[in-house]
């Protein structure tokens, strides 16, 4: 490629985002919004008990209700697909329960009715009867409990590494990742200090604004589901397999989504839609509330121990990790989410003898999968807050501490992957200097503690993975994107517009790029863990660099300079003599990967990517009443090279932002499996009132050599370090260590309290 | 059933609604207006924000027999000359757009509801005011950095 003919970077360039007018008039297309002409709308109807058989189910109650098309039951679904049961790790959750229900909330029954406010109505006449059985809640008692939420393991074939699970019985672990380096015992044994802790992470939930919907339009010989998914592709692929159909009968679409988060991905609502629209031979809509979506996915709860030998000069040399990840019902990504998160647990540090069990638990709760950061904000709180008290234990400055351990370019990984273009003492760096963490610092008077502490996290990107790109050049050389790329808000369509402009010589704003239309938009395999930029980016660039090629042949037959969009326009008009044609670029990228040894978990390439982000905090507590008050929030993320400035600059505080919401006052209240909030009037998720005083962000000046134009995703590093950096500053604060999230102001107060020997009772 | 007659962005309509019928379903199944978004459908995200009688209200919170004689303004009602450049946006979109005040765009034309609403209350107004007035509205997307600039930025192209 020439680059002289490129007249302005359009790498770097903040380009506003492409559907701003369209989403500040109202007027972008969300899947809420498609209204269908014959569509029925279903309405659930769920299990109110944690575990149980079903022995009955009552519907005619509900099918009496004038206005009703008809009511679905688990057994309904089977005369349509004899094995209805979907996942994509684990072929084990059913369209709606059948047999058995495992958790409170689980799908039973559906009502379809052409007025949604009947359909509710007719499900809450439905009644069932089970035979309850005990439950099982917590993820570290499921791990050994004689209770088992399912009979057999049924792993998909999707993933090679589960294979081994097939058929196995009388356990909950449905995924359990080990990592085996060096000698951590030995180490224990001899080392000048020896560190224990236990962490806790709670139960949260995404709540994209825009909550789970879905249609289906059954045509003749095939079906279109318009839905709000990060994953096009997937659906196609899950709903074609449980029709027995080809792919090319299943048509999926979506609009711009209202936020994903990671609720989004795989199959969620779907196949019930399409069961209920084929059963029902007409189009069928679901959305579901805001209620409801805590019943579909959230978070992973979990139970992390950590144990590390430090010698003398203070230098990590054994970690011992055993993370319990609380799955709930159904295993949707969270096997996962326990291995490809799972095997960072021991942090972003240099560590010779490090030893890791990362084990996926089922439990009678509602399923956990992906949420921004993909498991890894729940390690780095346990990691960094266990760094932090091993530092202040050793008298030695937190900072500097991890300074002495962090891993530098080159060294090998606990995996056994050497570090490439992963820039963790710059974030440090960075973070300190932005905070003047050498400087005094102003600690407060009386009932108001002032502290400040860092945190810093990493991960590595889910792979392999692939992504197909398509461009489409037209006769006035305006383009055409077509990516499966879901923009949720990320502002993915404007970045990917970027790099088919930069290689084209164009400006981005000539570069239209399409909503995922399976029909037209090539796979790839979703939006999801930050792996789009860097996947999906090289899949466009060398799509884009396919249509250069080809344009510049057509320039060359013509005899017209390549230049710009203007030459290419006259090389059309010259060789078709009007304005007619179209040059379509294709490209694909598979990341490279070698898979971990089953046995020790090492490999020597685990990632084609690290993504790392920091966080710095200070803060107010009010020791009477346990309240904080975050004064400056400083987030530095290492992004590789940004190709939207603006752009990563709203990842890196809409994430932070999220993760405070996560560490303050988000939690799933369980009581015996039911759940007692599910509504954002008791789940509280961050307002305005709840920012930082101020909050600064910084993506380094840096370069990921293996990624498109240097760069490599972004849309969760600003979650790292924000819940540990919070702890580690209330420590020093008031010399007070919480080891469960979220830190309310209640737990906050009761360690108070208990650090004076007055606990409060409980 | 009820018939209400009301004004919806500045054009007379009338409906047949049911009593439990809310104005947030009234403008978007009955009048197809569905700029005006439901997150919650329980009052507390206010994506489904508009005016009522120049007063920022939840439609989600109102019964549609409740605006018998009203005006209604929604976001489509903002900038109703808006073209496909996107001039002409009023001043509170255009600042949301060039601020990166929005990602999923979800919450945005609330949002958008709620700035205008509270900019007339206060033409300047400074960080409290802005966050005490939009404490009704949550995003879950963009961390609310962004969202405080563009009123700002709203505010002086407004007084300019
Ligand atoms: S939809 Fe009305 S406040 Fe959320
Ligand atoms: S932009 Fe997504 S909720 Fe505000």
């Amino acid at each position: 490629m020439d680059a002289k003919v490129i007249k302005e970077e359009q790498i770097g360039r903040s380009v506003p985002r492409m559907e701003g007018a369209a989403k500040v008039t109202g007027r972008a297309e969300y899947i809420h919004n498609i209204r269908l002409p014959g569509v029925l709308h279903g309405k659930m109807f769920r299990s109110r008990i944690a575990h149980g058989r079903i022995v009955s189910i009552d519907t005619s109650a509900a099918r009496a209700v004038a206005g009703v098309h008809s009511v679905v039951t688990g057994e309904d679904i089977q005369r349509l697909i004899a094995e209805p049961y979907y996942g994509p790790a684990f072929h084990d959750q059913p369209v709606l329960a059948l047999h058995k229900v495992r958790y409170v909330g689980e799908p039973v029954a559906v009502v379809l009715a052409t007025d949604p406010h009947v359909a509710e109505y007719a499900a809450g006449l439905i009644t069932a009867q089970y035979e309850e059985l005990p439950a099982v809640f917590n993820e570290v008692e499921a791990a050994t409990s004689p209770i088992h939420v399912h009979d057999e393991l049924k792993p998909a074939i999707t993933f090679p590494d589960l294979k081994h699970l097939k058929g196995k019985r009388g356990t909950n672990i449905a995924l359990d990742y080990k990592l085996r380096r060096g000698d951590v015992e030995a180490q224990f044994a001899s080392a000048a200090h020896v560190f224990e802790h236990e962490f806790h992470t709670q139960h949260i939930m995404h709540t994209p604004f825009e909550p789970f919907v879905a249609l289906a339009e059954p045509m003749d010989d095939s079906i279109t589901i318009h839905t709000s998914t990060q994953m096009p592709a997937y659906v196609r692929l899950e709903i074609a397999r449980l029709l027995g159909w080809p792919e090319n009968k299943v048509k999926v679409r979506t609009a711009w989504l209202g936020g994903g988060f990671g609720a989004k991905v795989y199959v969620k609502i779907e196949p019930m839609v399409v069961a209920l629209a084929l059963l029902a031979r007409r189009p069928v809509k679901m959305s579901l509330t805001m209620e409801e979506q805590f019943y579909v996915i959230g978070k992973h709860a979990t139970t992390f121990r950590i144990k590390s030998a430090v010698t003398a000069d203070g230098r990590i040399s054994a970690r011992k990790c055993e993370v319990f990840w609380n799955g709930g019902a159904y295993a949707d990504i969270g096997p996962r989410v326990s291995q490809k998160s799972g095997f960072t647990s021991t942090g972003p540090y240099r560590i010779e003898h490090a030893q890791i069990d990362s084990a996926e638990i089922y439990t009678n709760l509602p399923p956990a999968g992906a949420f921004r950061g993909f498991g890894i904000p729940q390690l780095v709180w346990a990691y960094e807050s266990h760094t932090d008290i091993i530092a202040r234990a050793l008298n030695i400055d937190p900072l500097e501490f991890r300074r002495r351990n962090i891993l530098r370019e080159g060294d090998e990984h606990p995996t056994g992957t050497a570090m490439r273009d992963a820039e963790f003492e710059e974030v440090l760096v960075r973070i300190s200097a932005r905070m003047g963490w050498d400087q005094p610092f102003d600690r407060g008077t009386g009932t108001k503690r002032r502290g400040r502490g860092i945190a810093i996290g990493v991960k590595a990107s889910i792979a392999p993975t692939t992504s197909f790109a398509l461009v489409n050049v037209s006769a006035d050389g305006s383009a055409v994107l077509f990516c499966n790329t879901i923009d949720m808000g990320q502002g993915s369509n404007t970045s990917m517009a970027q790099l088919v402009a930069q290689v084209l010589g164009t400006s981005s704003e000539r570069v239209r790029v399409t909503q995922a239309d399976t029909d037209v938009t090539p796979f790839d395999m979703g939006t999801l863990g930050s792996r789009s930029m860097f996947h999906m980016g090289h899949a466009v660039r060398l799509a884009a660099e396919h249509a250069r090629e080809q344009l510049e042949a057509l320039c060359a037959e013509t005899g017209i300079e390549y230049q710009d969009e203007h030459s290419i326009a006259q090389a059309f008009r010259k060789k078709f003599g009007m304005q007619a044609g179209n040059i379509f670029g294709v490209g694909h990228y598979t990341s490279r990967y070698q898979p971990a040894d089953h046995d020790t978990g090492m490999s020597k390439e685990i990632t084609p990517f690290w993504m790392i982000g920091g966080t710095g905090i200070e803060l107010e507590v009010d020791t009477e009443t346990g309240h904080v008050t975050i004064l400056r929030m400083v987030n530095v993320v290492d992004a590789g090279r940004a190709v939207n400035p603006r752009v990563v600059d709203t990842q890196i505080s809409g994430a932070a932002l999220m993760q405070m919401g996560a560490t303050l006052s988000e939690e799933m209240v369980f009581n015996e499996g039911e759940l007692t909030n599910p509504s954002l009037a008791f789940y509280k998720i961050p307002g305005m009132r709840d920012m930082p005083v101020a909050i600064e962000n910084e993506a380094l000046e840096a370069e990921t050599r293996s990624g498109p134009f240097g760069a490599k995703g972004v849309g969760e590093s600003g979650t790292f370090g924000v819940s540990p950096a919070i702890a580690n500053a209330i420590d020093d604060a008031i010399g007070v260590r919480l080891y469960s999230l979220p830190l309310t102001p209640e737990a906050i107060y009761r360690g108070i309290c208990a650090a004076r020997g007055e606990p409060l009772v409980d | 059933m009820s018939k209400v007659a009301l004004t919806v962005n500045g054009k007379p309509v009338e409906v047949e609604v049911e009593h439990r019928t809310l104005l947030s379903t009234v403008l978007r199944e009955a009048l197809g207006l569905t700029g005006t978004h439901i997150g919650c459908d329980t009052s507390q995200c206010g994506a489904c924000t508009v005016h009522l009688d120049g007063r920022v209200v939840k439609s989600c919170t109102v019964l549609a027999v409740q605006v018998q004689g009203q005006s209604v303004k929604t976001i489509e009602g903002l900038a109703p000359s808006f073209d496909a450049s996107g001039a002409r946006l009023h001043p509170v979109q255009q600042a949301f757009s060039e601020c990166h005040a929005l990602q999923c765009g979800f919450c945005t034309p609330g949002m958008i509801m709620a700035v205008t609403g509270l900019l007339q209350d206060h033409p300047q107004p400074d960080d409290q005011q802005i966050i005490h007035g939009l404490e009704g509205n949550l995003c879950r997307c963009t961390g609310y950095v962004n969202i405080i600039k563009a009123v700002k930025q709203a505010a002086q192209m407004m007084q300019a």
